[in-house]
């Protein structure tokens, strides 16, 4: 029983990574009052670039900085379409997870090796292996945590920064404001076009990471759609978690499991369709969308920021 | 130098033609700069394209069929945008209209009538939608819960509980595995026109031209602008919101389950894997380039069903990625959001050394 | 303290602002010298926020120059304003509920390490509110507190930042009375320690209470400047409304006829739960104009949506032509044969981007002939907009146009147009002229003395005495939710308006004539 429950934490582990660190990008998006719901599609171009980028090049790491970039790229034609155009977040948000599929999909068929006929998928790539750490990682139960990859530790460290950043420095103040009430934060002077972009940007870039993190570590390889829905776990993610990057861990792992759990019932051919252990993330956030919203004084400490997908213009009288 | 936006004057009623048109046209352009990266002529792509799509009577057919879905959701989607209620929920309620017009096909044709079964799996998919859509509607509008978030997440639930259904208790016992419904009786068979166009099609049709006539021509749908247009009028002028907005959402999510239903018993005639392809999404994008009229969805969903089936011709003829066609369609996207600013805006750019006075504008 | 013997703090010269289709100020001076007080007087849409925002860098003027301590300054930004020590309390408050009153203080500035130490900036922020009489808990969440307390966070937010001059948008309108009490200490206490105000108002009283020296605009335009000690509230409300006689208006004598509406003893709240309207009573007739004098924000808001059914009265009884009509929602108000002309013509008279037809029907859409059986009839509503832009003189390329496209006083003449239409039994109209130009202020008056000679009742809701000595039969002077006298038009004295306006009851006013006349005799 035991060795069963550390694979399937170590499972949980390795699936909840890429979704750390999208839905951390995303909190901080959505903190600046921007709602991108081209999380999907950003996963995808990233883990698509990523690995081809990795595939060609031999070198790891340029894949992921690779998925970072497209990631930053996507983040800033958001930011561009809801900053400086006030496009539609959600029309904006949905175009680029549009977009975003179908050229992964587009690439995922054109950038492969000759010899596989351009595909990338069924080939293998480099690939960001577990680096067990000795000892550790044999203490049972306790032990999945350090039988992992170098950006599933590092996310237990980012995952505290993130929180710490939010809500304890002067940077992370002036992007609550941003989200709760831009009129205040620019009368307080903070530019809030400035960042709006800049953290539309940075969580592109982090969505991107996670995105490359399936193509490059988790999978790896690539195959169309990769990502499985996860960029739509990532936006219930974000409001399961209250808009709170430490939170978002619980989320993470919370819905990481039930993958994991998921494949090791069909395994044992147990009788609880996995349809339903899937559905539970949604419902519950719906739940919790719900009660905070309808329990008023939950709402006034917590919840959505206040200006969440509501553009803003200087001078608009 | 520097620039600030402003709100026109007037507005410029030739934008609104001309950015639907220059979105598609630009999209066109970024989409062959693309091809030509990865060494493909665009020209003969899009010729491909183009005949992949209208080329024969059964192209029109696969266009035909692949554009009813998304003429169904658009509208549904329209309905509901029209009052500044960011439905994106189409999918699902598309997906909760094909179990309920699969469940009623199913189990439905030996107790009832056999001319009763297919009018009454389209009825059952529509109110099926309706609920699905209802529930955010009142969520929202009782309790003032963010709509799209509801209604993305009802997506899911919908998506998976198809999905435990034709794995689960629905699966076609004798369909080796395959994952999917028993194939329905034939009195639950929606009629085909020509090819595998389906009475869907002629729904579409008529949804249209009465969803027009309803936002143009009757009480509640000049009720339903107003909302749209500034609530706080509408309060002041005695109209019930919440109320309106719910039932204006209930038929947002039957015209949505009305294709699902259509689909179900018009194309596959079971329910099974592939029902949710993101009809529901695209769907979004359609009613947006539609400028959200009943009328114009027709015509954008035929035009996107094209560059999808355009995509998979290519793939068959030139071995080229099918996904071509939905890249094209992200892409139109993309200057359209950009340009319908400046129908509303113009770019003003202003000199420090000129004396603001004499400030010359730039259109942009 | 005499403000003329201390320095010139702050000098705006010339200052111009335009907006589309709207001049809100134009070549204002101000000066404010160090350590006083000065009130910056005007009826709303006089200019005096926007004169402010240019000041603190929320806008930016078209023309004109800003002068801090002598130097020519440029205030693009708010950081600018606040490097200058200029700090604004706005009248909606700058604050984010959802942080804490340490957080908002220090929110954006720039002096502020990476990681701020927030025990130490709440142990300033305690010994600057002992200082200051500001008492709030810097660690409270600002969604815990009171209005009175929020407004003291957004003065500390200002003093901590080392404002030296500070701006106060309307501050009393949110405070009960002992709020204000104590906004007037801590006031004090900042200008003996040599920092600077400017207080905007629109009461007189304020003025006089608050201020060493007053600045009255009036349509964007610096009408005066006066030493407080020199001047009377009369003097002030008469700058502050008086208007050249434009026009003279014909009005004919007419007896009124039946009751069309009857408020009795109505209580009502404002949105915030304050106590609005007090045990209001009043009467309009049908063939009357009824005026209601007084400054904005006296409970005339909450007066005509209490009528128009916007909002339920706590207490009282509303009889239209003797129904029972308390409680009603809009749609019963409207059967009722209530018109409403808004006072926030964009934000509620209308939809901008629906066309001026379609506004034209918002009241008549459902009945006939406009519409019959749920269907509207595209083709009699063209005929019905194009009988009422006639007969109104809606200056308008096609009744397709969009509402939003059209002038001010075209929007305004779109709505009562429609207002007038519908009505037949009550109009209620809300500034109905207010920012109008000459011609189109015209037009609004007869229009209204038009429905008069019709015997439609009318409750007419203005700042401007002129208009309501005009063309109203009765005048009513509201203050604070209640009503001090009701004269009739022919009696009114802009003096006693004045002081009524200020607060003070028509019976103690009639009485200190009794007096004096009493006096005199003797």
């Amino acid at each position: 029983m035991i060795p069963l429950i550390t694979t399937i934490l170590a499972i949980t582990l390795r699936a909840g990574t890429s979704l750390v660190y999208a839905t951390i990008g995303e909190i901080y998006t959505e903190n600046s009052g921007i709602l991108n719901l081209g999380v999907e599609g950003t996963m995808l171009l990233s883990a698509a670039s990523g690995f081809a980028v990795a595939y060609h090049s031999g070198y790891l790491w340029l894949g992921f900085l690779v998925g970072v970039i497209v990631g930053g790229l996507l983040g800033a034609l958001h930011a561009f379409l809801s900053v400086t155009m006030r496009a539609n977040q959600v029309v904006s948000g949905l175009s680029i997870t549009l977009f975003g599929t179908g050229l992964a999909s587009f690439l995922g068929q054109r950038l492969g090796p000759k010899e596989n006929s351009f595909n990338l998928a069924g080939i293998s790539g480099p690939r960001l292996i577990a680096q067990p750490i000795p000892v550790l990682s044999n203490v049972p139960i306790l032990g999945a945590l350090f039988n992992q990859d170098i950006l599933t530790y590092a996310a237990y460290l980012i995952v505290p920064l993130a929180w710490y950043f939010l809500y304890k420095t002067k940077n992370g103040l002036n992007l609550r404001a941003v989200g709760e009430n831009p009129i205040t934060a620019e009368a307080m002077g903070i530019n809030v076009v400035k960042t709006r972009y800049l953290y539309t940007i940075i969580g592109g870039m982090l969505i991107g990471l996670g995105g490359a993190h399936l193509s490059l570590s988790y999978t790896p390889g690539w195959t169309d759609n990769i990502t499985g829905g996860r960029g739509w776990i990532v936006i219930a993610l974000v409001i399961f978690a209250m808009w709170n990057p430490a939170r978002a861990v619980f989320g993470a792992i919370l819905f990481g499991g039930i993958n994991a759990i998921q494949f090791r019932l069909q395994a044992i051919g147990a009788t609880i369709p996995s349809s339903f252990l899937n559905m539970f993330p949604y419902l519950a956030t719906i739940l919790v969308l719900v009660v905070m919203t309808w329990w008023e004084t939950l709402s006034k400490r917590l919840g959505a920021p206040a200006a969440l997908s509501v553009s803003y213009m200087r001078e608009d009288k | 130098m520097r620039m600030v936006i402003e709100k026109r004057k007037s507005v410029s009623r030739k934008a609104i033609y001309i950015v639907p048109i220059a979105s598609f046209v630009s999209a066109l352009i970024l989409g062959s700069i693309l091809l030509l990266i990865t060494g493909v002529n665009p020209i003969t792509t899009y010729a491909a394209m183009i005949k992949g799509a209208f080329g024969s009577m059964h192209a029109l057919s696969e266009t035909l069929v692949k554009a009813t879905p998304l003429m169904l959701t658009g509208l549904g989607v329209a309905i509901a945008f029209r009052m500044r209620f960011w439905n994106i929920g189409a999918e699902g309620q598309f997906v909760f209209g094909g179990i309920a017009g699969a469940g009623i096909a199913l189990f439905f044709s030996e107790i009832i009538p056999s001319w009763l079964v297919l009018p009454m799996a389209l009825v059952g998919g529509m109110l099926a939608g309706a609920l699905w859509a209802g529930i955010p509607a009142a969520l929202n509008a009782y309790l003032g819960i963010n709509e799209s978030l509801t209604t993305l997440m009802l997506n899911y639930v919908a998506v998976l509980f198809a999905s435990y259904l034709y794995y689960g208790p629905w699966r076609d016992p004798l369909g080796f595995g395959f994952p999917g419904t028993a194939r329905f009786p034939e009195e639950a068979w929606l009629p085909r026109i020509f090819g595998r166009v389906h009475f869907g099609m002629i729904f579409a049709l008529i949804a249209a031209l009465i969803l027009w006539f309803i936002l143009n021509r009757t009480r509640w749908g000049f009720e339903l602008k107003v909302i749209g247009e500034n609530k706080t009028t509408a309060k002041y002028l005695g109209i019930k919101i919440s109320k309106n907005i719910v039932v204006a959402l209930l038929l947002s999510g039957a015209i949505s389950g009305l294709g699902g239903a259509s689909e179900v018993t018009g194309i596959s005639r079971r329910l099974q894997a592939g029902l949710a392809v993101g009809h529901g999404y695209t769907a979004i994008i359609v009613a947006w380039l539609a400028q959200l009229n009943p009328i114009a969805v027709i015509f954008v969903a035929i035009m996107m069903a094209a560059l999808l089936v355009g995509g998979d011709q290519v793939q068959i003829t030139m071995g080229l990625p099918a996904a071509v066609g939905l890249v094209l369609q992200g892409l139109i996207l993309f200057p359209m959001l950009a340009g319908s600013l400046f129908t509303e805006y113009r770019l003003k750019i202003i000199r420090p050394d000129t004396p603001p006075s004499k400030e010359r504008e730039s259109e942009a | 303290m005499n403000p003329q013997s201390s320095k010139i703090i702050l000098e705006m010269r010339g200052i111009t602002k335009h907006f589309p289709g709207v001049i809100a100020n134009s070549g204002v001076d101000l000066t404010l010298f160090d350590g006083e007080v000065l009130a910056l007087l005007g009826e709303n849409g006089a200019g005096k926020s926007t004169l402010m925002n240019i000041l603190i860098g929320l806008y930016r003027q078209d023309d004109g120059e800003i002068y801090v301590r002598g130097e020519p300054v440029q205030i693009n930004f708010p950081s600018d304003a606040a490097e200058l020590g200029i700090g604004m309390v706005h009248q909606n408050f700058m604050l984010i509920p959802r942080m804490t009153v340490a957080e908002n203080i220090v929110l954006g500035m720039t002096s502020l390490p990476f990681v701020p130490d927030m025990r130490k900036i709440s142990n300033r922020i305690r010994a600057l509110s002992e200082q200051y009489r500001l008492k709030v808990d810097p660690n409270a969440y600002v969604w815990q507190l009171t209005v009175g307390e929020q407004q003291r966070v957004e003065i500390l937010k200002m003093v901590y930042r080392g404002a030296e001059i500070l701006i106060l948008d309307e501050p009393t309108a949110v405070l009960t009375p002992q709020e204000s009490l104590e906004l007037h200490d801590v006031l004090k206490v900042m200008t003996s320690e040599g920092k600077s105000a400017i207080f905007i108002t629109h009461k007189m009283d304020e003025v006089m209470v608050f201020s060493e020296r007053v600045a009255v605009l009036q349509n964007g335009k610096l009408k005066a400047t006066l030493k407080t000690s020199e001047t009377t509230p009369q003097e002030l409300a008469r700058l502050m409304v008086g208007r050249n006689v434009l026009f003279r208006l014909e009005k004919e004598m007419q007896e009124p006829g039946e009751t069309v509406i009857e408020l009795c003893h109505i209580s009502a709240k404002d949105d915030k739960g304050l106590s609005a309207l007090e045990d209001l009573s009043m009467v309009v007739r049908a063939g009357e104009i009824f005026g209601i004098a007084g400054v904005a924000g006296n409970g005339q808001d909450q007066l005509a949506e209490v009528i128009t059914g916007l909002r339920k009265p706590t207490e009282g009884k509303i009889l239209i032509a003797d129904r029972d009509c308390t409680g009603k929602d809009p749609l019963g108000m409207i059967k009722a044969g209530i018109s409403f002309i808004p006072a926030d013509r964009i934000g509620m008279g209308i939809a901008g981007n629906m066309d001026i037809s379609e506004n034209l029907i918002m009241k008549g859409y459902r009945d006939e002939p406009l519409s019959s059986k749920g269907f509207i009839r595209p083709n009699r509503i063209i005929d019905f907009a194009k009988r009422l832009i006639d007969s109104f003189r809606i200056a308008t390329p096609t009744p397709k146009t969009r509402v939003k496209f059209l002038s001010g006083g075209n929007i305004q003449k779109t709505i009562l147009a429609r207002e007038i239409d519908a009505c037949n039994n009550l109009l209620v109209a809300m500034y109905p002229s207010r920012g109008l130009d000459v011609g189109a202020t015209e037009t609004v008056r007869n229009l209204l003395l038009e429905q008069r000679s019709k015997g439609i009742g009318i409750l007419l809701i203005s700042e401007d005495l002129d208009e309501l000595t005009s063309i109203a039969d009765r005048i009513a002077v509201m203050f604070e939710g209640k009503i001090m006298g009701t004269i009739k038009s022919e009696d009114a004295d802009i003096e006693m308006m004045g002081l009524m306006m200020a607060g003070i009851p028509l019976e103690e006013l009639t009485n200190d004539v009794f007096e004096k006349s009493e006096s005199s005799t003797e």
